[in-house]
């Protein structure tokens, strides 16, 4: 008798966990063999009729039905339809759905970010009263910037400086300004030419603003030419024609291909190396990094543009953030180090039939992944 | 004043975004997808600002007679063609990408081939690029050149003919030393954007602003 309950095709609900109401989670049970699709319906408090409400899917055995109104109660009815046949599970009391003031699945997230943003804030705060005890290493890539544009304005050709395939909401381009800036001086100050193509227009607006600004500050506002940063076009394949077309045609003696690149990473690089240019690349795309890395000859792996205002500045405010985050990096790397052993541990336990640590450790990752979701 | 009102725009709108990245209630809950939505909004606009940059730029080169001037005129029908074309099929249908409009069918046979031309030239690129990558002068590029030997012989059926092994032992290449090395940069990038955008939210990074 028992058994026969068990396998009963069954439906339950129950408000959306971690969301902002106007949603109900609805799940099935025991799906009979044979089911084609599974109809669900549902009943208002109130109404006399059930009404369509979608089908939830065979694999999953779970839907959310996102058309429910906060505060009012929903019977669920489920119809699992055979060949020859169906089934009917219905509920016995009503759910309502509500919204939750907190996402407790990005719990670790939090932790984290107040984690690492105490960190950050103590760095700098430490770094205020003492200036003189940070320490940032070279990095050649943006030592090598004096040189590129020097090379190039001896050789009278301009310089070509592209900020990636992303908008200006992405870290990697807002960190591209900042080398443009100082790119921008530097071209200013050797009385050269820099040629911006863009791919996203508000980026265009934001790096006119940037170069106008390090031509000023260079003492140069009348070599700033705003026609030099245009736009090109939306397209990736057609922004990586373009900018090549203007590789070939103008011949730039120094390439800064700086932000988020995808496939035609590599198609400008090669370009570029062709054309004999002197090319400095950097990039938060880590996919791309290794074409980077073949084809140009500095490049800023990763977190490296990030540090660029910093190490440009030398301002402490800005050297005690990095130091913060290479902190957090240092615990990160405990973290995953203590994992690893403790992993194993875990591993040769179970397998010598106690299975308890196994269990603690998949607690933890089970934790530490809920903020990935 | 100039400043200080976008740093403090920065701070709030900064500020609420994480708010309500944790707290998924009305009015925080749906605010990351309003504002989303806004930036959007602002893209459409400024992208009449980029045509306007493009258009001027194709006119100077012509007025200008530079070299490669007549690509402006391939630039300005192909500009024509799509804002005509465009316009007419968004009168008849309310889809221009829809199957059997004229529209589509420039895109189909125009712009998708030209796109899958510059895409394919990749594969040249690569094969250039991995010739100078993988010439063997120092002990890092030798183990680089036994790397990408592996990883490209065992990936091919041929791998398989040559040992059995090899294919495995591509795999583990890929997916042990090269994932461990790419997850370290992975998490030395999510760091450093963390920081910055705390440095933006808190006013410390302000070339954005010039």
């Amino acid at each position: 008798m028992i058994l026969l309950l068990a396998l009963a095709f069954s439906i339950s609900a129950k408000d959306t966990p971690d969301d902002g109401g106007g949603s109900i989670t609805v799940n099935v049970y025991n799906i009979p063999e044979g089911t084609a699709r599974i109809e669900l319906s549902r009943l208002e408090k109130g109404d006399m009729l059930y009404k369509e409400a979608g089908l939830i899917p065979i694999f999953k055995g779970e839907c959310d039905d996102a058309s429910v109104v906060d505060g009012i109660g929903y019977l669920y009815r489920g119809k699992a339809i055979a060949k020859d046949t169906f089934y009917i599970a219905e509920m016995e009391g009503f759910v309502t759905s509500s919204p939750q003031w907190f996402n407790k699945s990005r719990i670790t997230v939090l932790i984290f970010l107040i984690l690492f943003g105490s960190v950050v804030l103590t760095y700098i705060q430490l770094a205020k009263k003492n200036p003189e005890g940070l320490f940032i290493r070279k990095l050649p890539a943006l030592d090598a910037i004096d040189e590129a544009v020097g090379r190039s304005t001896e050789m009278g050709k301009p310089v070509l400086f592209v900020p990636g395939l992303e908008g200006i909401t992405d870290a990697g381009t807002l960190a591209s300004l900042t080398i443009l800036e100082m790119v921008g001086k530097k071209v200013a100050e050797y009385g050269s030419r820099v040629i911006h193509p863009n791919f996203d227009p508000i980026v265009m607006t934001t790096a006119q603003e940037t170069l106008k600004t390090a031509f000023a500050e260079a003492g140069r506002p009348d070599a700033f030419n705003k026609d030099d940063v245009f736009y090109l076009t939306y397209e990736q394949f057609g922004f990586a024609a373009g900018v090549d077309g203007i590789m070939l045609r103008e011949r730039p003696g120094a390439i800064f291909l700086q932000g988020y690149f995808y496939a035609e990473s590599l198609i400008l690089a090669e370009t570029g190396y062709s054309i004999g240019a002197i090319q400095i690349a950097g990039t938060n795309a880590t996919t791309q990094l290794p074409f980077f890395v073949a084809a140009c000859d500095y490049v800023l792996l990763g977190e490296e543009m990030f540090a660029a205002s910093a190490y440009i500045s030398r301002e402490p405010r800005l050297l005690g953030s990095i130091k913060g985050s290479d902190l957090a990096k240092v615990v990160l790397l405990f973290m995953i180090g203590a994992g690893v052993i403790f992993g194993t541990i875990a591993g040769i336990a179970k397998q010598g039939g106690n299975p308890t640590y196994m269990q603690i450790f998949n607690k933890m990752l089970e934790f530490l992944a809920k903020g990935a979701k | 004043m100039k400043k200080r009102v976008p740093l403090v725009i920065t701070f709030v709108t900064g500020f609420i975004v994480i708010i309500s990245f944790f707290i998924p209630h009305r009015p925080f809950g749906p605010l990351e997808t309003d504002t989303l939505i806004w930036y959007s909004i602002i893209l459409g606009f400024t992208l009449l600002i980029g045509v306007d940059s493009l258009v001027r730029l194709h006119v100077r080169q012509m007025r200008r007679r530079k070299e490669g001037w007549w690509y402006s005129i391939v630039f300005f029908t192909g500009f024509f063609y799509c804002l005509v074309i465009g316009i007419i099929s968004i009168m008849r249908t309310p889809n221009p990408f829809q199957p059997g409009t004229i529209f589509f069918y420039g895109y189909k046979t125009i712009l998708i081939p030209l796109q899958s031309t510059m895409f394919a030239l990749l594969a040249f690129f690569v094969a250039s690029a991995s010739y100078r990558a993988f010439r063997a002068r120092t002990l890092e590029a030798t183990l680089l050149l036994i790397a990408a030997v592996i990883v490209m012989i065992g990936r091919v059926p041929a791998g398989y003919k040559l040992w059995t092994r090899l294919p495995g032992i591509a795999n583990w290449v890929f997916n042990v030393l090269q994932m461990g090395a790419m997850r370290g940069i992975m998490i030395g990038v999510a760091l450093g954007a963390v920081a910055m955008s705390l440095r933006l939210i808190l006013g410390i990074e302000r070339t954005y602003l010039s």
